[in-house]
């Protein structure tokens, strides 16, 4: 029983960069998994009144917190554009090698893009910058 | 006493037992996850996020509501499938398994109940 191959053998591949990102697709639908239980207590922060979710947004102020945040935005918005890839592998669309480098490509950029741009308006919605006339 | 034979209760299964169920879930969930996680996303960075009462009275509209019970359902869905994945593949004693996939089911169920009640809390009141 115990003899019988496992299915994810990584070491017997030559390494190719869409590797790391199917593994990256893993990795980040993990980080994402505890990203939805931080919504959780966030909403739960919300439902627990004033005082609850004061607190709850002064521990995600902090410095660190907000550097966890950004991995989690990233890691969401990677496996999001990803996910989209995936879907489309699925209708058996785009498997050529060259496509799926393209692709792959493609996918890395729009998440860098996207995270950028949620982090300003993230930056926005905290408060932290403002828009328009300055003070 | 059933009427299927044998070979009809197991035709279509697979040798996991189940046939395609857990990867068509994760199909049908991440299809639903994409306007839902994207909807949300975008309007919630509209919004005053210091301010508690902004965001009560965003997340208490009825279809505000609504929409997000249905992203937090879909998303504990589609988490505890790619997690079951992950540790079925990459935890191999059984007992560590057994135990890890049971952990991941409560905590998961768990989070639905705390998410939904929270929701409900902010728009029923």
């Amino acid at each position: 029983m115990n003899q019988r191959p496992l299915s994810p053998h990584l070491g017997v591949y030559k390494f190719m960069y869409t590797m790391s990102l199917s593994i990256l697709h893993r990795f980040t639908g993990c980080v994402a998994a505890v990203g939805f239980l931080l919504f959780v207590w966030w909403l739960m922060a919300l439902a627990s009144g004033p005082a609850a979710y004061a607190s709850a947004m002064n521990a995600l102020g902090s410095p660190l917190a907000k550097l966890v945040l950004v991995g989690f935005a990233f890691s969401f918005i990677y496996h999001f554009c990803n996910g989209i890839r995936h879907l489309i592998w699925d209708t058996g669309r785009g498997l050529e090698r060259a496509q799926a480098r393209r692709s792959g490509v493609v996918v890395i950029v729009a998440s860098i893009l996207l995270t950028a741009v949620t982090i300003w308006f993230a930056c926005r919605a905290f408060g932290l910058v403002t828009m328009g006339m300055a003070p | 006493m059933s009427l299927r034979t044998p070979l009809s209760k197991v035709i279509g299964r697979g040798s996991a037992g189940e046939g395609v169920g857990h990867w068509w879930m994760q199909r049908v969930t991440a299809v639903a996850l994409l306007p839902l996680t994207a909807w949300f996303v975008i309007s919630l960075l509209g919004q005053s996020l210091q301010s508690y009462d902004a965001m009560r009275g965003w997340l208490g509209q009825p279809w505000v509501a609504v929409l997000t019970i249905l992203l937090v359902f879909t998303l504990a869905w589609h988490s505890k499938l790619g997690v079951q994945v992950v540790i079925e593949d990459y935890v191999h004693g059984k007992g560590a398994k057994t135990t890890l996939l049971l952990l991941s089911t409560f905590v998961h169920a768990g989070a639905v109940a705390a998410g939904i009640f929270a929701i409900l809390a902010l728009a029923l009141s």
